[in-house]
């Protein structure tokens, strides 16, 4: 048996090594394999009639000339896909408190966000689809809307669903310590801003997209999706569809981006697949553009009234904050909207020592698209908060932005310990992430530097950010509060009579190269090239059953998995190979695809024994019954969440005259445990934290007053594009988590949690000796100038 | 009833002769009735470039052109370049920078970067940066896709 | 997000194009890089596409007696790839890289850019500045409009009905004239969220902005400043321009960065 602890320096080891993923050159020969590629006979395409207004009552819909138009197959109203649909609510009972009310895939009686499905056509093309739903005529009586935050409360608020009374969907507080006390010291300094989070969204590049088969003799659904939980999805088909759950089957082969956008219960793709099974042909619906914009779900979209008291030497004496955040008509199922602002309440603060802190968060409905998880959940919002009045309390006792974080920061050797919200944390390095930081980026150089250009007139700033990411969650995120979402994975390998290994695993690909890593983990712990390894993901048919890959899990948790399920096969094997080779177990090893002895030489190759055991049994000893298949899950145990730890600085430049800010540089140092592919894990800081400097700088859900997205194009809603964007140094700390034999945590998150209070914290150390500072979030070249102003 | 258009084009190499509803754009043209689904739609308003390939030689959207404006013309698709071993040391470039995440932007990624790298284009990054611009990519943030053009002209890189 | 169905038509000359769009619904289609997408979205449904990429006496380059006549058919990688302008008309040779991207600047077309008329546009600026001018031809022959009588509104231009761009005429650089372009867009290839170009020879200067307003603007105030060499008078008297705010910035906004745009451009020029 190999002792866990030499599993990472073994001689054919491929963890810790930077190996090109498998998919790689099967995307670059144009051989992805994505939902909208997928061709079936008899397929109908679906296209949807949506509500063009934010809360109206349905009068009457007349679908008469659109079902008579030549090339259309069906089609379905709210109240006829409703006998099809059990309807859905999106509450879990660990939220207390929270509510919603019953969805339907397509709305009935009243229409309660622009974009809401209203009718589902389905033609023998798209287009035809389109055409068709164009001569759908719906009468609405338009009802007045509560489309703004701030006011849904309000006594003279519209109330969207009136059996609730009014518009909160949640609340909570955390209080700890005495923070009234602390504030009210006269040996503190008080620092109080408000600060706004634009409401934004995925963009991912592959749209949602679905093709949904149904078998009426058998009873049976197989729903493509391009998206990253196919169990949790399996339960919901079978759940609101009434199927028995192991008659459907859903399969995510390549997923074009996903970033959370693509985990939740959208009502065109329930609809896609109710269709399928009423029609009992396949339907395939792909969203659009303007679809993505208005219906894939949007996240952040939260004002913060915060405050931080801090002594003259620097300690936090106080955090304190009112969240206010607007999620929709909906809370979303199954993983409820309410999730963001409880992040918030959990992670502010979290790097620190905050003796004293009270935070409060209140969800609250409204007539827009649902709010959701999206990457870094909450995470940007609780970051800003504590690094930005941080940095602001810095400024006003004139002290060094870096000086107050060692003076607050969680020490390295304090560990495990909580957080002022209670969470537990181990294995972290606040510490030395930041003196890695400092020593990359160059620190005092670049301040003398900036000094020396801001008296010719250029005004950079620098920013930082002290982060922790959850990852690796437990039971305790959904599934304690009765979600369908499995927190525990799978891995399955088994030894083919050619010496290769199959294996599959729960968690999926969306392009993070989780393929890559279960190859590297299966191959080196077991003991083949990795070139002999075949990784199968996102399909629950053939994988063992588990949650998929989200909030940071698919390297901690499946990647542990397979490592566990490596193990034992080899254990397996070896028992095998000791009856072949009339040796002990404990004296073999399996090396480059061969059972070896303990110094490496090879004794037999994986093939012959394999092919012993397939071919010729009559070989072995009849009490012999070899095993060359082993599975085994993986859940964490005893902490909630596992958390990781980064230290992050941005570097920019304003210019006064346009408000307009370029990011000039980036620097990120992660420490996410165990590291088992560099390349993958360095390149899911970049990606994470361009999309945080999107959501710093460029992007935002623009509604009018009354409801309408006003940007639902890509001229208009701006993502990061190559040419205003930095390169980014990425080092690593490496803390492993003892949660785990492979010691791995999550890295997919940090960027986008870490990036935007960086770049906020850096555009006002720009602004600062103009006078002013910004605290809302995208900083566009308008509210910059405002905040100057310039105009 | 939809109105159609009988169009012969080359395609990767292959005289190509079908007739077409004239609105289908040239990307839904490729998928739907070549099954040649390595470009990809990723707007359908010529802005995320997911759909840019070659047409003549020339980097275009082919989601802004109809299929019956091909007519007569060459068209080059991801798999096309795969198969003639064009681009092969930008593949491996992306290969070895893990250049690309997802892969969906990926065909249209490779088309605007080839017709840099083909046009004599140098490895200077902010003009890299500059002539990549209209191709979104959500996944790698743009860095490694920078570093394989570089690799490629700088040599480092062969196929 | 698939077009609407319409008949379709892709004519050899220019007589037969102009007889084509004298039909009811009748759109022309050049590079279609604008039309496409709002086709594509069902905010244009022509009933009848006359495609005008057979017409290859359409695009082409030209120069005679100070002039450069620009076919409406050119691209704009066809005018990137012309020494004639590049050398010879370079305020448009500054602002072609502006326009997008590549792949779109393949297609693109000079006269489409003009017959759309896009408020945000860098090419009708650039016509507006340098006092070019517009051919277009229709029934009635063909005729010359100048630059400064063409946008008339938003999208809207002098050209009527059924009759179509066939040629954009630019003066060439005079020996001693110089030129300025400036805009400021949040990403590369981006609608700026405000744009100039200026022209000036001796005391004669000519400015003309674009994305602040419903069309190419030209600036009378700035420009009689500017003929002093006064700066700061020109971006006061932008006080005065009418200009229309967008999704991203409001009027206040877009008046202040057209006042920033239009120093920089002319330290360009004057430098």
């Amino acid at each position: 048996m190999t002792n866990p602890l030499n599993l990472f320096d073994r001689p054919n080891s491929y963890i810790g090594k930077t190996v090109p993923r498998p998919d790689a050159r099967r995307l670059l020969e144009g051989r992805g394999r994505f939902v909208d590629d997928i061709q079936l006979p008899r397929m109908g395409h679906a296209a949807f009639l949506r509500s063009p207004h934010a809360h109206a009552r349905i009068v009457s819909i007349d679908v008469a000339a659109a079902r008579a138009h030549p090339g259309v197959i069906a089609v379905f109203t709210g109240a006829e896909m409703a006998q099809h649909v059990e309807p859905y609510v999106g509450v879990l009972t660990h939220l207390a408190g929270l509510r919603s009310a019953p969805q339907h895939p397509i709305a009935v009686d009243i229409a309660r966000w622009q974009g809401e499905p209203v009718a589902m056509v389905i033609a023998d093309s798209r287009a035809t689809a389109e055409d068709a739903a164009e001569l759908i005529e719906v009468e609405y009586d338009e009802l007045p809307a509560a489309c703004d935050a701030e006011t849904a409360l309000d006594p003279g608020t519209p109330v969207i669903h009136p059996a609730f009374g009014n518009n909160l969907a949640w609340e909570r507080t955390v209080d700890v310590g005495d923070v009234d006390a602390a504030f009210a010291r006269d040996d503190v300094t008080v620092v109080e801003r408000t600060m706004r989070f634009g409401r934004h969204t995925g963009v991912t590049l592959e749209p949602r997209a679905a093709v949904a088969e149904f078998d009426p003799s058998e009873d049976r659904l197989t729903f493509h999706y391009s998206g990253q939980a196919p169990h949790m999805m399996q339960f919901i088909f079978a759940k609101h569809l009434g199927l028995p759950e192991e008659n459907v089957r859903v399969v995510a082969e390549d997923v074009g981006g996903s970033f959370g956008i693509k985990i939740h219960t959208y009502g065109d793709e329930v609809a896609t697949a109710a269709a399928a099974k009423v029609l009992r042909r396949p339907v395939k619906f792909v969203a659009d553009r303007a679809e993505s914009f208005m219906t894939d779900i949007h996240a952040r979209d939260h004002v913060v009234e915060g405050r931080m008291a801090v002594t003259a030497d620097g300690g936090i004496a106080a955090l304190a904050f009112d969240d206010l955040t607007g999620i929709g008509p909906f809370s979303m199922y199954p993983r409820t909207s309410a999730i963001e602002a409880n992040q918030v309440l959990n992670l502010t603060g979290a790097p620190y020592v905050v003796p004293n802190y009270r935070a409060t968060a209140r969800v609250v409905f409204q007539n827009k698209n649902m709010m959701c998880q999206y990457r870094a959940v909450g995470h940007p919002i609780a970051m800003a908060i504590c690094d930005g009045l941080l940095e602001d309390a810095a400024a006003a006792i004139g002290m060094d932005p870096v000086a107050i974080r060692r003076r607050n920061l969680m020490r390295d050797d304090g560990y495990p310990c909580a957080s002022a919200s209670g969470m537990k944390l181990a294995d972290l390095s606040h510490h030395k992430a930041m003196d890695r930081l400092v020593e990359l980026m160059d620190y005092d150089r670049l301040r003398a530097e900036n000094a020396a250009l801001r008296a010719q007139g250029i005004h950079r700033g620098i920013g930082f950010c002290s982060m922790v990411e959850v990852t690796n969650p437990s039971p305790m995120f959904y599934g304690v509060g009765g979600a369908p979402i499995a927190s525990q994975d799978g891995a399955t390998l088994r030894l083919d009579a050619g010496g290769g290994l199959q294996v599959a695993s729960s968690v999926t690909e969306q392009g993070q190269g989780t393929n890559a890593i279960l190859a590297q983990i299966a191959a080196g712990v077991f003991g083949v090239p990795i070139e002999r390894v075949r990784v199968k993901t996102g399909d629950t048919e053939t994988v063992p059953y588990g949650g998929g890959t989200w909030a940071s899990r698919g390297a901690g948790i499946g990647g542990e998995a397979m490592l566990q399920a490596a193990l034992a096969l080899k254990s397996q094997v070896l028992d095998v190979a000791a009856v072949i080779l009339q040796a002990r177990p404990d004296d073999l090893d399996i090396r480059d695809g061969s059972v070896t002895d303990a110094n490496g030489t090879p004794r037999m190759t994986l093939s012959d024994l394999a092919r012993t055991v397939y071919y010729r049994g009559n070989e072995l000893p009849s009490d012999l019954t070899p095993e060359l298949i082993a599975t085994r899950h993986y859940r964490v145990t005893d902490f909630p969440f596992v958390f990781t730890n980064g230290a992050m600085a941005a570097h920019v430049e304003v210019d006064p005259d346009t408000g307009f800010v370029r990011v000039l540089d980036f620097w990120a140092v992660e420490d996410c445990g165990r590291v088992i592919n560099p390349q993958l894990v360095d390149e899911q800081i970049r990606g994470g934290v361009v999309q945080g400097i999107g959501g710093a700088l460029y992007e935002e859900c623009l509604y009018s007053p009354e409801g309408q997205l006003l940007n639902t194009t890509m001229a208009d809603y701006l993502v990061p594009m190559a040419g205003e964007m930095p390169d980014i140094h990425v080092a690593h700390v490496e803390t492993p988590t003892r949660t785990s034999v492979l010691g791995a945590k999550g890295a997919g998150e940090a960027g986008t949690g870490g990036a935007p209070a960086a770049v906020m914290n850096a555009v006002n150390d720009a602004l600062r000796p103009l006078g002013t500072s910004i605290w809302q979030m995208p900083m566009t070249p308008e509210r910059i100038l405002k905040a100057l102003g310039r105009v | 009833m939809t109105q159609t258009r009988t169009i012969t084009l080359t395609v990767n190499g292959d005289s190509v002769t079908r007739t077409v509803p004239v609105r289908m754009n040239l990307a839904d043209f490729l998928r739907a009735e070549l099954g040649l689904t390595g470009t990809h739609v990723g707007c359908e308003h010529g802005v995320c470039g997911a759909c840019t390939l070659h047409v003549d030689d020339a980097p275009v959207r082919s989601c802004l052109m109809l299929a019956v404006q091909a007519d007569g013309a060459s068209v080059t698709t991801v798999e096309g370049l795969a198969d003639s071993g064009r681009g092969a040391a930008l593949r491996a470039a992306f290969t070895a920078r893990n250049a690309l995440q997802c892969g969906y932007c990926t065909p249209g990624m490779l088309a605007s970067a080839l017709d840099y790298i083909d046009t004599g284009g140098s490895a200077d990054r902010a003009a890299i940066r500059e002539h990549l611009s209209g191709n979104y990519c959500r996944c790698t943030g743009y860095q490694a896709i920078v570093d394989a053009v570089c690799d490629v002209i700088e040599g480092r890189v062969t196929a | 997000m698939k077009a609407p169905d319409f008949r379709y038509e892709r004519p050899a000359s220019l007589s037969e194009a102009l007889a084509l769009l004298a039909e009811e619904d009748a759109t022309p289609i050049a590079g279609g890089q604008s039309l496409m997408p709002m086709m594509n979205f069902r905010m244009a449904a022509p009933a009848l596409l006359v495609d005008l990429n057979g017409l290859a006496d359409l695009a082409g380059i030209t120069a005679a007696d100070g002039w450069l006549t620009i076919g409406a058919m050119t691209r704009y990688a066809a005018l990137e790839g012309s020494a004639q302008v590049m050398e010879g008309v370079p305020l448009m040779a500054r602002a072609l890289p502006h326009i997008a991207h590549p792949a779109i600047r393949t297609r693109g077309t000079l006269g489409g850019s003009l017959a759309l008329a896009d408020p945000a546009a860098e090419m009708p600026a650039v016509l507006l500045a340098l006092g070019g001018e517009v051919v277009v031809e229709g029934p009635g022959g063909p005729r010359t409009i100048a630059a400064d009588d063409w946008a008339t509104g938003l999208y809207e231009t002098a050209r009527a009905p059924g009759e179509l761009v066939t040629a954009i005429r630019v003066p060439l650089a005079a020996p001693g004239q110089r030129f300025g372009f400036h805009e400021l867009a949040r990403r590369h290839g981006d609608y700026a969220l405000a744009g100039v170009c200026i022209a000036a020879t001796g005391d004669a200067v000519r400015v003309a902005f674009f994305a602040i307003s419903d069309r190419p603007v030209r600036a009378p105030g700035a420009e009689a400043a500017l003929a002093t060499g006064d700066i700061d008078a020109a971006v006061a008297a932008l006080a005065d321009l009418p200009i229309d705010g967008d999704l991203h910035a409001g009027p206040d906004t877009k008046r202040h960065l057209a006042g920033v745009a239009l120093r920089r451009a002319w330290a360009e020029a004057t430098s």
